[in-house]
Protein backbone atom coordinates (compact mmCIF):
# COMPACT_ATOMS: atom_id res chain seq x y z
CA UNK A 1 0.00 0.00 0.00
CA UNK A 2 1.02 3.58 -0.60
CA UNK A 3 -0.84 6.51 0.89
CA UNK A 4 -3.11 8.64 -1.35
CA UNK A 5 -1.40 12.05 -1.50
CA UNK A 6 -3.73 14.32 -3.50
CA UNK A 7 -2.27 17.66 -2.37
CA UNK A 8 1.43 16.82 -2.74
CA UNK A 9 0.80 15.10 -6.07
CA UNK A 10 -1.17 18.05 -7.44
CA UNK A 11 1.48 20.57 -6.33
CA UNK A 12 4.31 18.39 -7.66
CA UNK A 13 2.47 17.98 -10.95
CA UNK A 14 2.00 21.74 -11.26
CA UNK A 15 5.75 22.24 -10.74
CA UNK A 16 6.40 19.78 -13.58
CA UNK A 17 3.96 21.70 -15.79
CA UNK A 18 5.56 25.02 -14.85
CA UNK A 19 9.01 23.70 -15.74
CA UNK A 20 7.68 22.63 -19.16
CA UNK A 21 6.13 26.06 -19.77
CA UNK A 22 9.30 27.92 -18.75
CA UNK A 23 11.47 25.71 -20.99
CA UNK A 24 9.17 26.60 -23.92
CA UNK A 25 9.39 30.29 -22.98
CA UNK A 26 13.17 30.21 -22.57
CA UNK A 27 14.31 28.29 -25.61
CA UNK A 28 11.22 26.98 -27.34
CA UNK A 29 11.69 23.31 -26.57
CA UNK A 30 9.41 20.52 -25.38
CA UNK A 31 10.24 19.22 -21.88
CA UNK A 32 10.28 15.56 -22.89
CA UNK A 33 12.79 13.67 -20.79
CA UNK A 34 13.29 10.80 -23.23
CA UNK A 35 13.98 13.35 -26.00
CA UNK A 36 16.35 15.39 -23.85
CA UNK A 37 18.23 12.36 -22.49
CA UNK A 38 18.22 10.41 -25.78
CA UNK A 39 19.79 13.32 -27.67
CA UNK A 40 22.68 13.50 -25.21
CA UNK A 41 23.94 10.38 -27.00
CA UNK A 42 25.63 10.58 -30.40
CA UNK A 43 25.04 11.26 -33.28
CA UNK A 44 24.43 14.97 -32.63
CA UNK A 45 22.03 16.80 -34.93
CA UNK A 46 21.99 20.26 -33.35
CA UNK A 47 23.92 22.43 -30.91
CA UNK A 48 21.66 22.18 -27.85
CA UNK A 49 23.84 19.64 -26.05
CA UNK A 50 24.80 21.94 -23.19
CA UNK A 51 21.19 23.00 -22.54
CA UNK A 52 20.04 19.39 -22.44
CA UNK A 53 22.93 18.40 -20.22
CA UNK A 54 22.02 21.23 -17.84
CA UNK A 55 18.40 20.08 -17.60
CA UNK A 56 19.49 16.53 -16.74
CA UNK A 57 21.97 17.84 -14.15
CA UNK A 58 19.10 19.71 -12.47
CA UNK A 59 16.86 16.66 -12.65
CA UNK A 60 19.48 14.44 -11.01
CA UNK A 61 20.33 17.08 -8.38
CA UNK A 62 16.68 17.50 -7.28
CA UNK A 63 16.59 14.93 -4.44
CA UNK A 64 19.88 16.27 -3.10
CA UNK A 65 18.45 19.79 -3.10
CA UNK A 66 15.39 18.55 -1.21
CA UNK A 67 17.53 16.66 1.30
CA UNK A 68 19.70 19.72 1.93
CA UNK A 69 16.82 22.20 2.28
CA UNK A 70 14.31 20.10 4.24
CA UNK A 71 16.48 17.42 5.81
CA UNK A 72 13.64 14.96 5.27
CA UNK A 73 14.21 11.43 4.02
CA UNK A 74 12.58 10.72 0.66
CA UNK A 75 10.35 7.65 0.70
CA UNK A 76 11.02 5.21 -2.09
CA UNK A 77 10.72 1.52 -2.85
CA UNK A 78 12.33 0.23 -6.05
CA UNK A 79 11.77 -3.33 -7.35
CA UNK A 80 14.74 -5.35 -6.13
CA UNK A 81 15.04 -7.99 -8.86
CA UNK A 82 18.03 -6.79 -10.90
CA UNK A 83 17.28 -8.83 -14.09
CA UNK A 84 13.66 -7.62 -14.06
CA UNK A 85 14.56 -3.98 -13.50
CA UNK A 86 17.24 -4.10 -16.22
CA UNK A 87 14.73 -5.57 -18.68
CA UNK A 88 12.31 -2.82 -17.66
CA UNK A 89 15.02 -0.20 -18.26
CA UNK A 90 15.79 -1.51 -21.74
CA UNK A 91 12.10 -1.50 -22.69
CA UNK A 92 11.51 1.99 -21.25
CA UNK A 93 14.58 3.44 -22.97
CA UNK A 94 13.98 1.82 -26.35
CA UNK A 95 10.21 2.32 -26.40
CA UNK A 96 10.24 5.96 -25.30
CA UNK A 97 12.80 7.03 -27.90
CA UNK A 98 11.29 4.83 -30.64
CA UNK A 99 7.86 6.37 -29.97
CA UNK A 100 9.34 9.91 -29.75
CA UNK A 101 8.22 10.53 -26.21
CA UNK A 102 7.37 9.28 -22.75
CA UNK A 103 5.16 10.39 -19.87
CA UNK A 104 6.52 13.95 -20.09
CA UNK A 105 6.86 14.54 -23.84
CA UNK A 106 3.68 12.81 -24.99
CA UNK A 107 1.86 12.80 -21.66
CA UNK A 108 2.33 16.28 -20.20
CA UNK A 109 3.52 18.37 -23.16
CA UNK A 110 1.65 16.56 -25.95
CA UNK A 111 -1.70 16.45 -24.19
CA UNK A 112 -1.34 20.15 -23.29
CA UNK A 113 -0.79 20.94 -26.97
CA UNK A 114 -3.82 18.78 -27.87
CA UNK A 115 -1.63 16.67 -30.18
CA UNK A 116 -3.58 13.70 -31.59
CA UNK A 117 -0.34 11.76 -31.91
CA UNK A 118 0.40 12.26 -28.22
CA UNK A 119 -3.15 11.31 -27.22
CA UNK A 120 -2.70 8.01 -29.09
CA UNK A 121 0.79 7.44 -27.64
CA UNK A 122 -0.39 8.18 -24.08
CA UNK A 123 -3.41 5.89 -24.42
CA UNK A 124 -1.17 3.09 -25.71
CA UNK A 125 1.49 3.29 -22.97
CA UNK A 126 -1.12 3.65 -20.23
CA UNK A 127 -2.93 0.59 -21.60
CA UNK A 128 0.14 -1.64 -21.84
CA UNK A 129 1.34 -0.48 -18.41
CA UNK A 130 -2.03 -1.28 -16.78
CA UNK A 131 -2.13 -4.69 -18.49
CA UNK A 132 1.49 -5.46 -17.48
CA UNK A 133 0.84 -4.66 -13.81
CA UNK A 134 -2.40 -6.66 -13.91
CA UNK A 135 -0.60 -9.69 -15.36
CA UNK A 136 2.37 -9.45 -12.98
CA UNK A 137 0.33 -8.89 -9.81
CA UNK A 138 -2.93 -10.77 -10.41
CA UNK A 139 -2.27 -13.46 -13.00
CA UNK A 140 1.36 -14.53 -12.53
CA UNK A 141 1.78 -13.33 -8.95
CA UNK A 142 -1.81 -13.94 -7.80
CA UNK B 1 23.81 31.07 -19.35
CA UNK B 2 21.41 28.69 -21.04
CA UNK B 3 23.12 25.86 -19.19
CA UNK B 4 22.29 27.39 -15.81
CA UNK B 5 18.69 28.23 -16.75
CA UNK B 6 18.31 24.59 -17.80
CA UNK B 7 19.80 23.37 -14.51
CA UNK B 8 17.19 25.47 -12.67
CA UNK B 9 14.34 24.15 -14.85
CA UNK B 10 15.56 20.56 -14.48
CA UNK B 11 15.69 21.12 -10.73
CA UNK B 12 12.10 22.43 -10.69
CA UNK B 13 10.98 19.44 -12.76
CA UNK B 14 12.84 17.00 -10.52
CA UNK B 15 11.59 18.53 -7.26
CA UNK B 16 8.08 18.27 -8.74
CA UNK B 17 8.69 14.58 -9.48
CA UNK B 18 9.86 13.89 -5.92
CA UNK B 19 7.10 15.90 -4.18
CA UNK B 20 4.40 14.35 -6.37
CA UNK B 21 5.52 10.79 -5.61
CA UNK B 22 6.47 9.94 -9.22
CA UNK B 23 10.05 9.14 -8.18
CA UNK B 24 8.76 6.27 -6.02
CA UNK B 25 8.14 3.19 -8.21
CA UNK B 26 5.91 1.68 -5.50
CA UNK B 27 3.52 4.60 -5.92
CA UNK B 28 3.60 4.36 -9.71
CA UNK B 29 2.95 0.60 -9.67
CA UNK B 30 0.07 1.08 -7.23
CA UNK B 31 -1.41 3.72 -9.52
CA UNK B 32 -1.28 1.17 -12.34
CA UNK B 33 -2.84 -1.54 -10.12
CA UNK B 34 -6.50 -0.53 -10.42
CA UNK B 35 -7.74 -3.97 -9.33
CA UNK B 36 -5.39 -4.20 -6.34
CA UNK B 37 -3.76 -1.65 -4.04
CA UNK B 38 -4.85 1.30 -6.19
CA UNK B 39 -3.35 4.69 -5.34
CA UNK B 40 -4.94 7.36 -7.59
CA UNK B 41 -2.36 10.05 -6.65
CA UNK B 42 -0.60 10.06 -10.01
CA UNK B 43 -3.76 11.06 -11.85
CA UNK B 44 -3.40 14.35 -9.96
CA UNK B 45 0.25 14.68 -10.98
CA UNK B 46 -0.73 14.38 -14.62
CA UNK B 47 -3.80 16.59 -14.09
CA UNK B 48 -1.80 19.34 -12.35
CA UNK B 49 0.99 19.26 -14.93
CA UNK B 50 -1.36 19.31 -17.93
CA UNK B 51 -3.50 22.07 -16.36
CA UNK B 52 -0.50 24.38 -15.91
CA UNK B 53 1.08 23.49 -19.27
CA UNK B 54 -2.22 23.83 -21.17
CA UNK B 55 -2.65 27.43 -19.98
CA UNK B 56 1.06 28.27 -19.94
CA UNK B 57 1.75 27.05 -23.49
CA UNK B 58 -1.14 29.15 -24.76
CA UNK B 59 0.33 32.26 -23.16
CA UNK B 60 3.91 31.51 -24.25
CA UNK B 61 2.97 30.64 -27.83
CA UNK B 62 1.39 34.03 -28.39
CA UNK B 63 5.00 35.27 -28.60
CA UNK B 64 6.82 35.29 -31.94
CA UNK B 65 9.77 33.42 -30.53
CA UNK B 66 11.28 32.17 -27.28
CA UNK B 67 13.62 34.32 -25.18
CA UNK B 68 16.70 32.76 -26.73
CA UNK B 69 16.81 31.00 -30.08
CA UNK B 70 15.03 31.92 -33.27
CA UNK B 71 11.83 29.91 -33.05
CA UNK B 72 9.72 27.42 -31.16
CA UNK B 73 10.69 23.81 -31.86
CA UNK B 74 7.30 22.16 -31.92
CA UNK B 75 6.82 18.63 -33.21
CA UNK B 76 5.39 18.83 -36.72
CA UNK B 77 4.69 15.15 -37.37
CA UNK B 78 1.04 14.31 -36.93
CA UNK B 79 0.84 10.87 -38.61
CA UNK B 80 -0.30 7.95 -36.52
CA UNK B 81 2.37 5.57 -37.81
CA UNK B 82 3.66 2.22 -36.57
CA UNK B 83 6.35 3.89 -34.45
CA UNK B 84 3.92 5.93 -32.37
CA UNK B 85 2.05 2.73 -31.52
CA UNK B 86 4.96 0.29 -31.11
CA UNK B 87 7.21 2.67 -29.13
CA UNK B 88 4.64 3.56 -26.45
CA UNK B 89 3.47 -0.08 -26.29
CA UNK B 90 7.03 -1.22 -25.49
CA UNK B 91 7.61 1.71 -23.13
CA UNK B 92 4.38 0.93 -21.24
CA UNK B 93 5.41 -2.69 -20.64
CA UNK B 94 8.73 -1.54 -19.17
CA UNK B 95 6.97 1.12 -17.08
CA UNK B 96 4.59 -1.52 -15.71
CA UNK B 97 7.48 -3.87 -14.88
CA UNK B 98 9.77 -1.36 -13.19
CA UNK B 99 7.55 1.53 -12.10
CA UNK B 100 10.03 4.00 -13.58
CA UNK B 101 9.66 6.23 -16.63
CA UNK B 102 12.71 8.20 -17.85
CA UNK B 103 12.40 11.41 -15.75
CA UNK B 104 11.77 9.81 -12.36
CA UNK B 105 14.48 7.20 -13.00
CA UNK B 106 17.07 9.95 -13.53
CA UNK B 107 15.84 11.92 -10.53
CA UNK B 108 15.92 8.78 -8.37
CA UNK B 109 19.61 8.18 -9.23
CA UNK B 110 20.71 10.34 -6.31
CA UNK B 111 18.72 8.20 -3.87
CA UNK B 112 21.05 5.37 -4.82
CA UNK B 113 18.70 2.34 -4.70
CA UNK B 114 20.36 -0.68 -6.34
CA UNK B 115 17.32 -1.15 -8.60
CA UNK B 116 17.70 2.41 -9.91
CA UNK B 117 21.42 1.96 -10.48
CA UNK B 118 20.63 -1.09 -12.64
CA UNK B 119 17.64 0.52 -14.39
CA UNK B 120 19.28 3.73 -15.62
CA UNK B 121 22.23 2.23 -17.59
CA UNK B 122 19.83 -0.28 -19.20
CA UNK B 123 17.48 2.58 -20.08
CA UNK B 124 20.30 4.62 -21.64
CA UNK B 125 21.36 1.59 -23.66
CA UNK B 126 17.78 1.14 -24.87
CA UNK B 127 17.54 4.82 -25.81
CA UNK B 128 20.76 4.67 -27.76
CA UNK B 129 19.65 1.50 -29.54
CA UNK B 130 16.41 3.16 -30.63
CA UNK B 131 18.24 6.25 -31.88
CA UNK B 132 20.80 4.23 -33.86
CA UNK B 133 18.07 2.03 -35.34
CA UNK B 134 16.05 5.11 -36.33
CA UNK B 135 19.12 6.74 -37.89
CA UNK B 136 20.05 3.64 -39.89
CA UNK B 137 16.49 3.29 -41.18
CA UNK B 138 16.45 6.96 -42.19
CA UNK B 139 19.68 6.45 -44.13
CA UNK B 140 18.33 3.39 -45.93
CA UNK B 141 15.28 5.42 -46.94
CA UNK B 142 17.46 8.29 -48.17
CA UNK B 143 19.44 5.95 -50.45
Amino acid sequence: MTEFTPFASLVGGMMIGLSAVLLMLWEGRIAGISGIAGRLLPPYRDSAFLSRFGFIVGLVAAPLAIAVTTGEAIQQSVPSSIPLIMAAGLLVGFGSVWGNGCTSGHGVCGLSRLSTRSFVATAVFMATAFVTVFLVRHVIGG
Amino acid sequence: MSFFVNVALGLLFGVGLVISGMADPAKVLNFLDVFGTWDPSLALVMGGAVFVAFIGYRLVLTRDKPIIGGSFYLPTTSDIDARVIAGPAIFGIGWGLGGFCPGPALTALGLGASGTLAFVPAMILGMWGARLLAESRAQVRAV
